[in-house]
């Protein structure tokens, strides 16, 4: 195989609040090859947003990354590890928005108001000019305009000459994720991580941004790290599929494997429990008992144990499972599967 | 069909008033919503779906009388066989048949007081009706409590100690504590984790089977709403343009929209096909929306007729509606009711 561009190990980042240590990621590993697209699924507080937010360094304190290495593959030369760059230094701003960009999950909140959005992808795009094209004469202004103007038409923005120059508030919130789209593509990004792109979004212009979205992938052949808690989003979007749960990889493999042969309880659980548009009406769901823990009383052993209708007495509730091998390209953490290892708890 | 009906909308109309300039002059109004009429029949629920902006909020906060219809009627039979038009009513009007009509609401972190108690939180509405009596309140809200699934000896603590889908179920709890006969609930499970959404979705079918609840689901989600309703009605910029059983709405919608609606939706299998982009464009303005059906600059299908006439609603089949011009010659695929594969 192919070296990953970004291989993410052990990661662990906490969260130092007065009421407690939370260990928002606690111990995530999976790797990211070029042009692949990979799926990253969860409920809330299961962490993938601040997987997210390690791989770009834009943890917010109290949170800080306590461990773990996020390898990063550049062009040419050895990988970087991420982690040990300075948030705010020149090493990683080259990275950050070039090399690796993000599209978020509220367009309104990511787009500055007092400036048009047109204005704010120039500005991407003179930035990181010499990451983009290494070589050549400075970009103009008129050029970026033009470029932006291009970039416009190809994420399907109709009257691309006009919109360049609206501000996001006077966008609705398809054009406006098309536009943040847009923004991210601009410096040709070799990684782009999608955190939640059309939650905000209604359905019928969610079909639109994902298929936009599949379409550029294929074209320019990015990787994507794609976060949603839409299974059915997953399905459609992902290659790779690693399904978290209180900070921890409950289970990852090819998509195909995850949907239809899981092996965590917990990814099972979770796939019976989604309502579905192909069952008879008024059926009652299979339903996984209990609720999500409180980040600050997450049990002891394996995280889903209190929740798990296959849970071994006596030894789930007191290690940790480690995540190994269960098929040729999946991968769990479960004693099920792997009795003796554990990690340290 | 046998059921009588507990509710009646008809011809339901909703507009705002656009205002400008300082003297805040109306220069125009929002059709929210638009001659919308359906029948809710006792022990069933309708499922109102519809993507943002297309006034299925408005219409249940209408018939929730939070706000008085421009026009319309919505006739209500009370718990003593009367029926009554709630769209005319004063306050002092509504007074005795607000018990009959409760509210679950989207947002379980914004909806129950963070001051009070669970106690306080459901016992509230039984204090406003009349039951003063403490030692009968805490009963009545220790049986609520038991009811929607919570522990009762956990009622005098606050709601932060909660998690979402708890405070879901306490807002059921709440709901339920004055018995009404109407429930409308307004995205109740949007907020909530997959694994909670499906805890809460049984709770409701549950509870209205015991209870011979009547419920009003408004919820964008077709996947949801096809687990509990009886009979889904399709919204789209103020009208309602298709009405049918669950069962048959799915099966064979007759609606472009409702159809292309359906094909939007992510299944979560990824052998199933995709990247059908069911439609380009944009949801209408409602403030100004095309000439003709408000759905022609989307339709595949749209003929000459779409663009200048406005469909009227129609029985195509027995209790099956439809809002479209060519509703007899398309052939419109929908979404199976074959079991999902097993995982």
């Amino acid at each position: 195989m192919t070296t990953p561009l970004l291989r993410v190990e052990d990661l662990r980042v906490h969260f130092f609040l007065d009421e407690g240590l939370v260990r928002a990621v606690d111990g995530v590993s999976f790797d990211v090859h070029p042009g692949q697209v990979v799926g990253i699924v969860g409920e809330s507080g299961c962490g993938k947003s601040v997987t997210m937010k390690a791989i770009l360094q834009i943890v917010e304190p109290p949170g800080r990354i306590v461990g773990g290495r996020i390898l990063f593959q550049p062009d040419s030369g050895a990988a970087v590890d991420l982690t040990r760059l300075s948030p705010k230094g020149p090493a990683l701003r080259a990275i950050r928005g070039a090399e690796i960009a993000l599209i978020p999950q509220e367009p309104m909140a990511a787009f500055s108001p007092v400036h048009s959005v047109g204005e704010q992808i120039i500005e991407a795009l003179k930035l990181h000019e010499r990451q983009w094209r290494p070589s050549g004469p400075r970009l103009s202004r008129a050029e970026a305009r033009s470029m932006t103007v291009d970039l416009f038409r190809s994420v399907g923005i109709s009257m691309p000459e006009e919109r360049i120059d609206a501000y996001s508030w006077q966008l609705s919130g398809g054009l406006r994720q098309r536009a943040m789209i847009a923004m991210a593509l601009s410096c040709r990004p070799r990684l782009l991580i999608a955190d939640e792109p059309t939650t905000a979004i209604d359905v019928t212009t969610q079909a639109q941004i994902l298929n936009l979205l599949r379409d550029l992938q294929r074209r320019h052949g990015t990787a994507i790290v794609f976060i949603t808690h839409d299974l059915g989003v997953i399905a459609q979007m992902a290659r790779y599929v690693v399904v978290m749960y209180l900070g921890r990889v409950m289970e990852q493999g090819a998509v195909e494997e995850i949907f239809h042969a899981p092996k965590h309880p917990y990814t099972r659980a979770l796939l019976r429990s989604i309502p579905s548009v192909n069952v008879a009406p008024r059926t009652l769901l299979p339903t996984i008992a209990g609720s999500i823990p409180h980040p600050l009383g997450r049990p002891r052993g394996c995280p889903f144990h209190p929740r798990c209708p296959d849970a071994i007495p006596g030894v789930c509730a007191e290690r940790a499972p480690a995540l190994r091998p269960v098929g040729s390209t999946q991968l769990a953490s479960c004693f099920l599967y792997h009795r003796d290892e554990a990690v340290e708890p | 069909m046998s059921a009588t009906p507990l509710l009646e909308v008809r011809h339901l109309k909703k507009s705002f008033p656009i205002r400008r300039g300082w003297n805040r002059k109306v220069v125009g109004a929002v059709a929210a919503v638009d001659d919308v009429s359906f029948t809710i029949r006792e022990g069933e629920t309708l499922g109102l779906v519809g993507e943002s902006g297309c006034g299925k909020t408005t219409t249940a906060r209408c018939i929730l009388r939070a706000m008085a219809p421009t026009s319309g009627e919505i006739l209500f039979r009370a718990a003593d066989g009367r029926v009554v038009d709630l769209a005319p009513l004063s306050h002092t009007g509504l007074r005795p048949l607000r018990p009959q009509i409760q509210l679950i609401f989207q947002d379980p972190f914004g909806s129950l007081n963070p001051r009070m108690t669970i106690f306080d939180n459901v016992g509230e509405p039984l204090l406003v009706n009349g039951l003063r009596d403490r030692r009968a309140r805490l009963d009545r809200v220790a049986d609520l409590l038991e009811l929607t699934g919570l522990r009762p000896e956990h009622m005098h603590r606050f709601p932060h100690a909660f998690s979402g889908g708890q405070r879901q179920r306490i807002g059921i709890a709440r709901a339920l504590a004055t018995e009404p006969r109407l429930v409308v609930a307004d995205e109740p499970v949007s907020a909530l984790d997959v694994s909670v959404q499906a805890q809460v979705l049984n709770l409701l079918l549950e509870l209205q089977k015991r209870l011979h609840l009547t419920l009003l689901f408004v919820a964008h989600d077709l996947a949801v709403v096809k687990h509990i309703s009886d009979h889904v009605a399709v919204m789209y910029v103020g009208q309602l343009v298709e009405l049918a059983t669950a069962e048959a709405i799915f099966r064979h919608p007759r609606h472009p929209y409702t159809a292309a609606l359906m094909r939007a939706v992510p299944v979560p299998d990824p052998l199933a096909p995709s990247g059908d982009v069911a439609l380009a464009g944009e949801v209408a303005n409602p403030a100004n929306p095309p000439a003709g059906c408000y759905f022609h600059p989307r339709c595949p299908f749209v003929v000459e007729t779409c663009r200048t006439q406005t469909p009227p609603l129609r029985e195509i089949e027995d209790g099956h509606v439809v809002r479209c011009h060519r509703a007899d010659e398309l052939a419109l695929t929908g979404v199976g009711a074959e079991p999902r594969r097993t995982v």
